[in-house]
């Protein structure tokens, strides 16, 4: 029977732990690590991804806890969306990251989908990417000889592309403590209100002091090639009333490069980033200041 | 070619398989449950839903190999001796089933939802309902019968 996808003939591999894991990853050159698989299983159907090999990540102990330390909270790669939903300390100490979480997919996809998976699919509409952007999140990158550590805004290098070379997992996303305190605001505009990727989506992080903001991160998905951060917007609300908000965010116009696509048209896609950032900056400056009291 | 072992509504069943294999071909076209559908074949109607170890999932972006020594439930997994499940049951009596292809898709995610949450919000039943379509009922009675089930299953 001929059917309209079918993958082609591979090797599926389960280690039994991460090191395993890194070995398998560097002898077979060609794999492709699997976690989730809701990016990959499609990719792998349409011919978009192709590979002889699948390392299948998603059991591994070693990537799959969620830590608290005094300084970082770490989530493991294959730690799944729904896991961090039903996570009661997440949800306390970085809501933000719930807050994307139960917007993302369904709850189909959100039981497998991964936060690393998301992350590594390196789409330009991944919604966890906000989130983290805004909270100044770290990624250890491993391989079997070694690891190391690099800021967030450095993994993204184009639509798909990252930063990881053939033989390196994400293993940890590690999100400063320091960062968790903030007023924090996640919108997302879609087609529709679920199941649906986004026309772009904004993730805000604030803290005011007598009035002016002193404190501010934004970012952005699908307006550009890869998630942002809007680097020219912060710096021009530096420093700047409360009230002044609206008025210089009108400047995030200049910094995004919003595309047309199935989803929306390029126009409305720039209209929408800055309504959205604009509501955002005000309820998380609502959010900072229920905190401070 | 593998050889995987893992629970089928209750039962442990050994298969030889290709590793490329998704569990939905495993189960539609190695072991013929036919409840589990075939639609978009991407993720996006959820009418291939079953429960890998009670919690829903699209068995078309599942490669088989996940369900080595794992559960998987399909709807012939509720009726027991002939005698349909309460979620079942209310389902008929909601009248929530037109052309029915959405239908078991429906029915273990309300299985999954009500072991979680025993009294669901109007609210919590659209936001876990939110991967499955169907093109017939509107969801309205779908709802409604959700929230029978919650009603039935308490009782009993
Ligand atoms: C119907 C549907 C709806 C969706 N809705 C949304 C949505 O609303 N928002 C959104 O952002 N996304 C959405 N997605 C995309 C997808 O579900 C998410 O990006 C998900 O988080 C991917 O995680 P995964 O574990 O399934 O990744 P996988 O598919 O397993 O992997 C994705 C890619 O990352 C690589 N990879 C995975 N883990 C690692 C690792 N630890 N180290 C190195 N490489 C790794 C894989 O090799 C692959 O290239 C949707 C997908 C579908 C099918
Ligand atoms: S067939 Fe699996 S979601 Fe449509
Ligand atoms: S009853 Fe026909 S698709 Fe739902």
């Amino acid at each position: 029977m001929a059917l309209f996808y079918q993958i082609p003939k591979l090797n599926y591999h389960k280690p039994k732990n991460l090191n395993e894991a890194l070995k398998l990853l560097k002898e077979l050159g060609d794999a492709k690590p699997i976690a989730g698989g809701t990016d990959l299983m499609v990719d792998m159907k349409i011919g978009r991804v192709k590979t002889r090999n699948l390392i299948d990540i998603s059991d591994l102990r070693e990537i799959r806890k969620i830590e608290f330390h005094k300084d970082s909270i770490i989530i493991g790669a294959a730690v799944t969306l729904q896991e961090i939903i039903n996570n009661e300390r997440i949800r306390r100490e970085i809501p933000i990251l719930v807050e994307a979480a139960e917007n993302l997919g369904s709850w189909q996809i959100r039981n497998v989908a991964t936060i690393g998976g998301n992350i590594c699919n390196a789409s330009p509409a991944a919604d966890m990417a906000p989130p983290l952007l805004i909270l100044n999140s770290k990624l250890k990158l491993s391989s079997i000889n070694g690891d190391r550590v690099i800021p967030l805004e450095k993994f993204f290098k184009g639509p798909r592309q990252t930063e990881l070379m053939v033989d390196e997992l994400l293993t940890e996303i590690i999100v400063p403590r320091e960062s968790c305190n903030a007023g924090m605001k996640f919108i997302k505009i879609g087609r529709r209100r679920a199941h649906t990727l986004s026309i772009v989506a904004v993730a805000v992080a604030v803290r005011t002091m007598e009035d002016k903001i002193e404190y501010v991160r934004i970012a952005l998905n699908s307006i550009a090639p890869t998630p942002i951060r809007a680097y020219k917007t912060e710096e021009e609300l530096i420093g700047s009333r409360v009230n002044e908000v609206e008025g210089k965010v009108k400047k995030l116009i200049e910094e995004i490069k919003p595309i047309s696509d199935v989803r929306s048209s390029a126009e409305y896609r720039r209209e929408m980033a800055v309504k959205i950032t604009i509501d955002a900056l005000k309820m998380s400056i609502e959010n900072w200041r229920c905190k401070e009291k | 070619m593998k050889i995987i072992r893992f629970q089928l509504n209750g039962k442990w069943v050994e298969v030889e398989i290709e590793e490329n294999m998704t569990l939905l071909d495993l189960l539609r076209r190695k072991l013929h449950i036919t409840s589990v559908k075939r639609g978009c074949e991407r993720g996006e109607c959820g009418v291939c839903t079953v429960l890998l170890d009670d919690k829903p999932v699209y068995s078309c972006l599942t490669p088989a190999l996940k369900a080595e020594g794992r559960s998987v439930i399909t709807v012939e997994y509720l009726s027991k001796n002939g005698k349909l499940h309460p979620i079942q049951e209310a389902f008929i009596k909601s009248g929530a089933v037109q052309c029915g292809f959405c239908t078991p898709a429906f029915i273990l995610t309300t299985y999954a939802l009500l072991k979680e949450n025993k009294n669901p919000s109007e609210e919590d039943i659209k936001r876990f309902f939110d991967g499955i379509i169907c093109r017939c009922t509107g969801y309205v009675k779908i709802i409604e019968a959700v929230k029978i089930a919650s009603e039935l299953c308490n009782q009993s």
